[in-house]
Formats: C-alpha cells, sequence, structure tokens
C-alpha cells in the first residue's frame, strides 16, 4: 500500500490535481486524514484552509475515518418513489447501523448520494463506486456478501 | 416501441466503443479531417446555421457560442467537455461515452481546431469512475492514429457536487477549487479556464457536431422544430412501462414520449404529472401533454427541456412528498456562496417538510410562493434560481395536493 506523500507528490505537477490525488488518497485510505490534507496543501502550494475547504465541499470526501467498503444509497426523486427508503432500512437492519455510521469491524460505511446516473433501474446503490440496480431489501445480503 | 431517430447514439449497439477501429469503420473521424480542411470561420457559420443549441440546458446557439471564443484573443484557449451530468433521472451522457466515446472525441476535436485551442478536458462525473477508463482508452487510440495532433485532451473528475454542471463552477474545479459559480459575465468563451476562452459544452452537444459537419448545417436544420433542431436524448424514469431511453426529433410531443414511446403508465394507473428536464424541472399536467419538447415549446409552457430527464408519477402519487424530497435536494447541493439560495433552499426544505407532515397551513403555501419568486431572480446561479420550479409549479397545477395535507 502507497503512502498518502507518495500519492499526492504523483500529482505534483497537475495543474488543479488536488481532486485527483485526493480521489487517490481515499481509494486506499477510503478518507482524507489531516496528514494528508497538510501535504497537499504543501505540494499544490496552497494555504491548508484552502486545502481542506477543498476536502470537505464536495460530497464524495470524507474528513473522517469510515468503512473501508462506501455504501452509497440513491436518494433522488426517481430512486425515492422506487423504494429507496425500503432499501436503506435493509441495510441498516442487515449491517446494525444508521446512515453516516461505519460499522466496527471498519468494514463498510453507510451513505447517502444524489442521482448516480443509473436511473434505468431504480432504485441504486454503488459500494465503492460499482453500481447495484433494481436492489430490493431481499437482495441486501447478498449484495453485502461479495465484500465480507 | 416506435420508431427512433439516432443521431448522437447512430453508433449505439453497432460498434465496440473500445476499438477505435470500428468507429472509422462507420465513417468516424471523416468529419474532423472535413472539418480541418475547412477555413475555420466558415466551420463556425457552418455550425450556426445548424442551429445547434446547447443540450446541457441552458439552450444556447452552439455555433455562436464558438465565434466568440475564435474572436478572443489570447496565448492558450481551451475545449472543455461538460459531463457531470448530476441532474437527478439523467443518464444519456454516459450512454453516449459508454457506448461510442469517439463521437465526443471528435466533436471536441472539431471545436478545438474551430475555434484555436489546443488542450482540452473532459470533466466527467465522480460518479462514472468506469467512463474515465473508457475515455482515457479511447483518447489514447485517437492519439496514436494521428486525430489528436496539437490538442491535447485530459479527463478530469468531480466529486459529487451537483452545482459542478454549473459551467463556471466546473471550470472552478478542475482549477482544483471549491466548485463555487463566479458571478458572470465575464462569460467562459471570453474569461474561463485559468482566466483564457474557454468552450464549455455538454457531451450530447459535442455529440452532435462531427455529424453536422458531415451531412451539413441544412440537413440538421430541418430535423424537428426549426427554432431547436435535431434530436434529443430522453430518459423515462418512475410511474412509466419503458424505463429506458429514446432519441427522437424535437417536434415529438410530452404525450408521444410518455405513450408512444414510454408505454404509458403501469398497473392501467393514471397519468397524475410527469418533471422534465430533471430535479429543477416544472410538474407539468395533463393538459399539456400535446407540447413540443422543443426548448421555447417548454417555455412557453413555464417548463423546460432540460437534461431531458422524464420523471412520470401515477394518480397513486403524493406530489407534496416528492416535493420536499427534491427541496432537501436543493438545501444540500446549494453551495453556499450567496445568501438567497443558502438560506432560501433551506427554508423551502423546512416548510415543504413541514407541509407534507400535515402540519402546514394555507400561509406556509403563500410564504413559498413569494419565497420562490424572490429565489428565482436574486439567486446568483441557475442552481438556486431553478430550485422554486417544482414548487412553484406545483402549487400552480397541483394545489389540491397540498391542501389536502393542511391542518
Ligand atoms: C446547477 C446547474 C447544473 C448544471 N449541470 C449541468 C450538467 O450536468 N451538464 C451540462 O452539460 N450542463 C449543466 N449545466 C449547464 C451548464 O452551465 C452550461 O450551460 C452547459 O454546460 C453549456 O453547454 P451546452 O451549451 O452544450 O449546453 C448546469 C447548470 C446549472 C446552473
Ligand atoms: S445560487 Fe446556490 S448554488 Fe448558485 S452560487 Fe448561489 S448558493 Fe451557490
Ligand atoms: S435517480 Fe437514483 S440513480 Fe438516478
Amino acid at each position: 500500500m502507497k503512502g498518502y506523500k507518495e500519492i499526492i507528490a504523483s500529482y505534483a505537477d497537475v495543474p488543479g490535481g488536488i481532486i485527483e490525488a485526493y480521489h487517490a488518497v481515499q481509494k486506499e485510505l477510503s478518507y482524507l486524514p489531516e496528514e494528508a490534507i497538510f501535504e497537499a496543501a504543501k505540494v499544490f502550494n496552497i494555504p491548508v484552509s484552502e486545502a481542506y475547504g477543498v476536502a470537505t465541499f464536495y460530497s464524495m470526501f470524507s474528513v473522517k475515518p469510515r468503512g473501508k467498503n462506501v455504501i452509497r444509497i440513491c436518494e433522488s426523486a426517481p430512486c425515492h418513489v422506487a423504494g429507496a427508503a425500503e432499501v436503506v432500512a435493509a441495510l441498516e437492519r442487515e449491517l446494525g447501523i444508521c446512515m453516516g455510521e461505519s460499522t466496527p469491524d471498519g468494514l463498510f460505511a453507510l451513505e447517502f448520494t444524489e442521482c448516480v446516473g443509473q436511473c434505468q433501474a431504480t432504485p441504486v446503490i454503488t459500494i465503492n463506486g460499482k453500481p447495484y440496480l433494481n436492489v430490493s431489501p431481499a437482495k441486501v445480503p447478498k449484495i453485502l456478501a461479495e465484500y465480507k | 416501441m416506435a420508431e427512433e431517430m439516432r443521431i448522437v447514439l447512430r453508433n449505439y449497439g453497432k460498434i465496440d466503443p473500445l476499438k477505435i477501429e470500428d468507429y472509422i469503420a462507420q465513417g468516424g473521424y471523416k468529419a474532423l479531417e472535413k472539418a480541418r480542411s475547412m477555413d475555420r470561420e466558415a466551420l463556425i457559420e457552418e455550425v450556426k446555421k445548424s442551429k445547434l443549441r446547447g443540450r446541457g440546458g441552458a439552450g444556447f446557439n452552439c455555433g455562436q457560442k464558438w465565434s466568440f471564443a475564435y474572436q478572443a484573443q489570447a496565448d492558450q484557449k481551451y475545449v472543455v467537455c461538460n459531463a457531470d451530468e448530476g441532474e437527478p433521472g439523467t443518464y444519456k451522457d454516459r450512454l453516449i461515452m459508454e457506448n461510442d466515446p469517439h463521437t465526443l472525441i471528435e466533436g471536441m476535436a472539431i471545436c478545438a481546431y474551430a475555434i484555436g485551442a489546443t488542450k482540452g478536458y473532459i470533466y466527467c462525473r465522480g460518479e462514472y469512475p468506469h467512463l474515465v477508463d473508457v475515455l482515457n482508452t479511447a483518447i489514447k487510440q485517437a492519439k496514436e492514429k494521428g486525430f489528436l495532433d496539437g490538442f491535447d485532451l485530459q479527463v478530469r473528475s468531480g466529486a459529487g457536487a451537483y452545482v459542478c454542471g454549473e459551467e463556471t463552477a466546473l471550470i472552478e474545479s478542475i482549477e482544483g477549487h471549491r466548485g463555487e459559480p463566479r458571478f458572470k459575465p465575464p462569460y467562459p468563451p471570453s474569461e474561463g479556464l485559468w482566466g483564457k476562452p474557454t468552450i464549455v459544452n455538454n457531451v450530447e452537444t459535442f455529440a452532435n457536431i462531427p455529424v453536422i459537419v458531415e451531412k451539413g448545417a441544412d440537413w440538421y436544420a430541418s430535423i424537428g422544430v426549426p427554432s431547436y433542431p435535431g434530436t434529443k436524448v430522453f430518459t423515462l424514469t418512475g410511474d412509466i412501462n419503458n424505463k429506458t431511453f429514446f432519441e427522437v426529433p424535437t417536434n415529438t410531443t410530452i404525450r408521444e414520449l410518455i405513450y408512444k414511446y414510454g408505454g404509458g403508465i403501469p398497473g392501467g394507473k393514471k397519468f397524475k404529472a410527469v418533471q422534465i428536464g430533471g430535479t429543477s424541472g416544472a410538474f407539468i399536467p395533463e393538459e399539456l401533454l400535446d407540447t413540443p419538447v422543443a426548448f421555447d415549446n417548454m417555455a412557453a409552457i413555464g417548463a423546460t427541456l432540460g437534461s431531458g430527464a422524464v420523471f412520470v408519477l401515477d394518480e397513486t402519487r403524493n406530489i407534496v412528498d416528492v416535493v420536499t424530497r427534491i427541496a432537501k435536494f436543493f438545501e444540500h447541493e446549494s453551495c453556499g456562496k450567496c445568501a438567497p439560495c443558502r438560506e432560501g433552499t433551506a427554508r423551502m426544505h423546512e416548510i415543504m417538510s413541514k407541509l407534507n407532515s400535515g402540519k402546514g397551513s394555507a400561509k406556509d403555501i403563500e410564504t413559498l410562493s413569494r419565497l420562490g419568486r424572490v429565489m428565482s431572480y436574486s439567486c446568483l446561479c441557475g442552481l438556486g434560481q431553478a430550485a422554486p420550479a417544482p414548487v412553484l409549479t406545483t402549487i400552480q397545477h397541483f394545489k389540491a395536493d397540498y391542501n389536502a395535507k393542511l391542518v
């Protein structure tokens, strides 16, 4: 596993590359530790406040530690009317956590998202960016098993 | 299913998107060659004459926009593709990029030649990580074949912010900043990315370009409604039998979209409302369904064409509940730069939640209407300006749903 310093350094020459660097750090660590934000500020030669401002602006970035596999549930209107709330309930039940939390074993994080552009088969969830379509409460255990 | 007319999706299912040879065999990159043999002004004139208007929602004349960037004097110009596609219920740009990435690249290369740009970016939303690989592969192939000589094209990812679809917020994001919209003017064709003249066009807009160059402006201008010619890709969601996509000429009516293409409402239920253009679109009642989908026809009924999302609700749906969900969306996605939107979207969500839980009064509806009117002209960018549309149009057309929830 590459350290955050090495990852961020590899984007130093990319104009405006801080967002790409943050994506790459999150791919390894699932979140942006404070040290990584300090490091990015240094590498991209911007104030720490600005590096932090970027990290907190975008909903896909987390400045708090979270589970390794990030489950996001679309709650936009088309998924909402297709029964997203039932999928939320099933995921919370199955994982024993509430939306916005991570499992104690650090395996899963549960988050809301807006439309992920797979609206031909609602409701939709994504795990680490991979979409699962036409999700129903019954399908939840099998989907989660892939990551256990 | 009814017959479509496929221009931007002309290669859908016909080619292997990751094989440039397939695209070339369908006549791909011929338009780029033709464009590069043309005088730049004549090329832009041709695009103007086709009357192609932006498919990203604002409907600006594409060739005219290009001519502003062409005329601008600068040592560097940029071409940017808006692939942020954040409007809920929309996945047309994904379809184009997934199935025919080269049509987008060819369209962008033609634009680069026309305005004199040597660098370009595709800003792809963070929710489409798989497309970054598809696009990078396609760019590499196009480079190897020599189609991108003098045009350096790169892909950048968004990170989950709806407002970054707004062109100046998108530019801020490529520059590595928070995606907050800029004050306009200056507009991007004069001062855009890193302060340089920049063309920002939607994926679907660029995908039309190779065909227009190949077949000519007159051919294109003759399709659909003359003021907004060509085709539009629609994605159907909600209570509809065919939850899928269709590319149709712009003189198609909303009713045809729902019944002829969409196959009507499932379970023998009755139609109640349709929201077109995404989550910031108006809700449209039955009596307005015979409106053509073209930009100005939609504007005339107080609606928008927007991204081409078609979200259908049947008679069993509660409008107030759906609009409350939408109000939460805007509160969440407001970037917070200007007060009318930052505060307005929060209050709008608060009042909608109150109404939805059966605790609201007629006075709350009155407040919502006033708040919505003020936001529509005082917010800095299109997000805050359009956020009240679902609220205002449902109060206008579906007042009974609101009244039924009053204390
Ligand atoms: C809040 C907001 C979100 C937007 N989202 C998108 C988007 O996802 N895709 C897009 O192409 N245009 C979007 N736009 C419109 C762009 O600002 C811009 O008009 C468009 O990219 C121009 O390209 P076009 O002329 O080809 O349509 C959005 C505008 C606003 C105000
Ligand atoms: S209208 Fe909303 S999204 Fe647009 S700049 Fe103002 S606060 Fe930001
Ligand atoms: S509305 Fe849920 S994926 Fe688009």
